[in-house]
């Protein structure tokens, strides 16, 4: 049921950039993300959480953006895909994944680097099995899987190197 | 007869061809493309440019003043990576890197017709098109240079966006050559101006996709991202199960919603508003009544397949009772495969807007001109007041043919008299797209006490008649496709039918090879003369070390294999499972694939690894399930596809044959999957698995 007085959300932090919007509360960040501002690169797939293709970072957390409602991350760091290129230079999971071919139709791909960055943040170094795990609540149904798997070891290391 | 026109039986959601047919004006393409050089790519050998008709030109290829390059083409992209090998073939053909050729894809306002991106016809078709056109454009340009340098062009190369001679040094470049032109030639129909794959630089190699960049900074507008001024969002009421009409509706509580517009037209319901916010608030104030009828359940569906069917292809050979009667031992089963949805990523999704009469659609779909004739019919307008735009899209695997979305997008966006962007839920993706056919196979086999195979009988009831003939060598056979009345919408998907095909016949055979005791692939071998088939079997096998190892406890191994399409292909799968099957994982993979000569390995195996892993949903986990017209499993939490934690070790072997045409790679590599893992669960715990999918148990999230 909709909030009869929903309470607005006037401002957000993305991408290192306070932004100014005015929405319900109970929106949800895909959609604000999406519709309002413009930044299309966080997919809605399933909007059950199921799927991963909306994944944008929270603080750095992995977070699925169909079902968290918008008020719910006022105060805090929102990083989308489009905010992980520098000044032109991809950052090296999107690299990564251009490296590897880590995608077809490439749907899946902006939620699949997302996750991978959240991972590599936590975990510069981690195993095949602890990639699966963190990245598996995230669809390819291109069934790319491998390769991803290739292009997040392969950033992990350019990571590792570049600190 | 353009081989694009041959439909498969089973594409039942398609429509016929083209019923346009106007003459090419020489005038307005140079006006839209600029003056330079311009070639068409013939679908009818024998024609000539100047009297081309429209629905003749497969591909046309523009060379302009300022050198650049850019070819044409109705093909969509849907994920296989299409637009990169047809770049690598121009950019072979005209000697320039791939960066310097431009691809315009599905846009019916600028591109010649096409029947659709499906069938694996891509590459066959279009690739050699393209490269015609390349090719006889270079030619084109020598000859420009030879005119203007004043030399022989034995003695000119083309390379690097120049045309040169070595000796003097002197060379020109392809803008220069293209300057003050209006040269429109048809491309050359023989194989002579292509190059040979032994000179390929570009083609037979990697190269990442073309405009991969765009897709890894989000950058990317797919359908569901485009956005025009004034946009509303739209959003469709759902009848409550299929079959249901439309009684009553109230609109004026969503109609007192500020900028809604609301549509009632026959059974469609729908609204547009400003976001898709309200749009939702809008749909839930209707009150709408249906009537609704019983309809079929799950539960009675192999029966109804059956009671429905019609014998449809009928194909013999010798006589079916006589090979029974030859044989020592006989054998019959009967498979069965359930719907199953394509669940694309991207749902349906399309931007519609409506200016001076005419429609303009963009929209995810695998056959542009073909919707813009759905949208036509529609809406009673000329096809040339529609134009449908395809951006790259999110995948399809046979799902995308129609123009649903566009449609109701249209509808909504002429009565609000503003662009209407809608996309479908995964709901309703999931209940109002069309499924991968369900089917019942009935295989009856006989064998001497030597292997050999006497008889082979096999039924098809309604999954389709793809794949269906055996390449085994039986010397009498029946086999017959029994079309029935689907009570689900069904269309194509991924290979079609061969996956059901190849699933019964594969696991048929591996049931009589453990039957007579014979080693499954040595049973194969014994009865295949095929020689591109048992290449692929003994390719997989010595990578599989088939013979060389035995399975530890609770693992087996298993193999399926086929031809599609062009397309050889043998999968070999380890599982380790438990006798109740409570834990079944398929372990290890190997596949030997081979359809020709191979463009761009690494994306072939994308595409062969990808369709093994697609495989395992249908092979393992997935089905629609549904009853009295609901669908009950909607959802990704209900419908179990492959995810990280089910992918096996993959080995692919592709084996090269440059000395054929390539084929296509999207579909055949699916087929081997299922019917491999079967095996490997008869041999891991001896429980014989007829029905796809093999776990429908298995939902876990
Ligand atoms: S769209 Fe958010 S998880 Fe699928
Ligand atoms: S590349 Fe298509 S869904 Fe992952």
């Amino acid at each position: 049921m909709a909030d009869p007085r929903p309470e607005r959300v006037r401002s957000l932090h993305i991408n290192g950039r306070a932004v100014t919007i005015d929405v319900r509360g109970d929106r949800t960040l895909l959609s604000v993300l999406r519709e309002d501002l413009d930044l299309t690169g966080a997919k809605y797939g399933c909007g059950e959480g199921q799927c991963g293709a909306c994944t944008v970072l929270v603080d750095g957390a992995p977070v699925r953006s169909c079902v968290m409602p918008v008020r719910a991350v006022r105060n805090k760091r929102i990083t989308t895909i489009e905010g992980l290129e520098q000044d032109g230079k991809l950052h090296p999971v999107q690299q990564a994944f251009l490296d590897y071919g880590a995608f077809q139709c490439a749907f899946c791909t902006s939620g699949m680097i997302m996750a991978a960055t959240a991972l590599l943040n936590k975990k510069p170094n981690p195993s095949e099995s602890e990639i699966r795990a963190s990245l598996d609540g995230n669809l390819c149904r291109c069934g790319t899987y491998p390769r991803i798997i290739a292009a997040v070891k392969a950033a992990g290391k350019a990571l590792r190197h570049e600190s | 007869m353009r081989a694009n026109h041959s439909i498969e039986p089973e594409r039942y959601e398609l429509l016929a061809g083209p019923s346009y047919s106007f003459e090419l004006d020489r005038r307005e393409f140079f006006q839209f493309l600029g003056a330079g050089i311009l070639v068409l790519s013939l679908t009818e050998i024998s024609a000539d440019a100047q009297q081309a008709k429209a629905e003749e030109v497969g591909a046309w290829l523009h060379i302009g003043e300022d050198g650049s390059i850019r070819a044409f083409t109705g093909k969509a992209e849907v994920g296989q990576n299409t637009r990169t090998a047809l770049v690598q073939g121009i950019a072979e053909e005209l000697r320039v890197a791939p960066e310097s050729v431009t691809l315009l894809m599905a846009d019916t306002d600028h591109v010649p017709f096409d029947a659709g991106t499906f069938g694996s016809r891509s590459m066959p078709d279009m690739l050699p098109k393209v490269r015609r056109a390349a090719a006889t454009a270079r030619e084109i340009l020598i000859d420009r240079a030879a005119e203007l340098l004043k030399v022989d062009r034995a003695n000119l190369v083309a390379a690097d966006g120049r045309v040169g001679e070595a000796t003097s040094g002197r060379s020109l470049t392809y803008g220069e050559l293209a300057k003050d032109q209006t040269l429109l030639r048809t491309a050359r129909t023989d194989q002579g101006a292509l190059t040979p794959a032994s000179d390929w630089k570009v083609m037979g190699r990697v190269l990442p996709k073309v405009n991969g960049r765009d897709f890894v900074t989000g950058r990317h507008r797919y359908a569901s991202d485009m956005k025009l001024e004034g946009m509303l969002h739209g959003k469709v009421v759902r009848p409550p199960c299929f079959g249901a009409t439309l009684v009553k509706a109230d609109t004026s509580a969503a109609e007192r919603l500020p900028g809604v517009t609301v549509v009632r037209e026959g059974n469609f319901l729908a609204v547009a508003a400003p976001d898709s916010a309200t749009a939702a608030e809008a749909a839930a104030a209707l009150k709408a009544e249906w009537n609704t009828t019983e309809q079929p359940s799950e539960h009675e569906l192999f029966k109804l397949l059956k009671e429905r069917a019609e014998a449809r292809t009928n194909s013999t050979k010798g006589s079916i009772e006589e090979g029974f009667a030859a044989a020592d031992h006989k054998f019959s089963a009967t498979y069965t495969v359930a719907y199953i949805a394509h669940a694309p990523l991207e749902p349906r999704a399309a931007l519609a807007s409506w200016e001076n009469g005419k429609l303009t659609v963009w929209t995810g779909t695998q056959r542009p001109f073909g919707v813009r004739r759905e949208l036509a019919e529609a809406f009673h307008i000329p096809e040339s007041r529609v134009r449908v735009i395809v951006p790259d899209t999110a995948s399809g695997y046979g799902g995308k043919h129609t123009g649903e979305a566009a449609l109701e997008a249209a509808r909504l966006a002429k009565e609000a008299g503003k662009p209407v962007k809608l996309v479908w839920t995964r709901e309703e993706e999931f209940t109002w797209a069309y499924f991968r056919p369900a089917g019942v196979i009935e295989v009856a086999s006989g064998v001497k006490k030597d292997g050999t195979l006497t008889a082979w009988e096999f039924h098809n009831y309604n999954s389709g008649a793809s794949g269906i003939a055996t390449l085994y060598e039986a010397p009498h056979q029946r086999v017959h496709y029994h079309r029935s009345q689907s009570p689900l919408r069904q269309g194509s998907y991924r290979a079609l039918a061969a996956t059901a095909n190849h699933f019964a016949r594969e696991v048929h055979m591996d049931e009589i090879a453990h039957a007579l005791g014979k080693d499954p692939l040595e049973f194969r071998l014994q009865n295949l003369t095929n020689p591109r088939l048992r290449t692929v079997f003994e390719r997989a096998a010595e990578a599989f070390h088939w013979g060389k190892r035995k399975p530890g406890a609770g693992r087996g191994f298993g193999m399926g294999g086929g031809y599609e399409k062009g397309g050889y292909v043998a999968t070999f799968a380890e599982v380790s499972a438990d006798s109740g099957l409570k834990q079944v994982r398929v372990e290890r993979v190997v596949i030997a694939f081979e359809c020709g000569a191979v463009v761009n390995p690494d994306m072939l195996r994308n595409q062969v690894e990808g369709a093994v892993i697609q495989g395992l949903g249908g092979a393992l986990t997935e089905a629609i399930h549904f009853e009295n017209g609901k669908i009950l499993n909607p959802r990704f939490s209900r419908y179990r596809v492959p995810r990280f934690r089910d992918v096996p070790v993959i080995e692919s072997v592709l084996v090269n044959r440059p000395d054929l045409p390539p084929a296509g790679a999207g579909e055949t590599p699916i087929v081997g999957i299922a019917p491999a893992i079967s095996n490997a669960i008869f041999q891991a715990v001896g429980v014989r698995l007829r029905s796809l999918p093999m776990l429908p148990e298995s939902i876990q999230s």
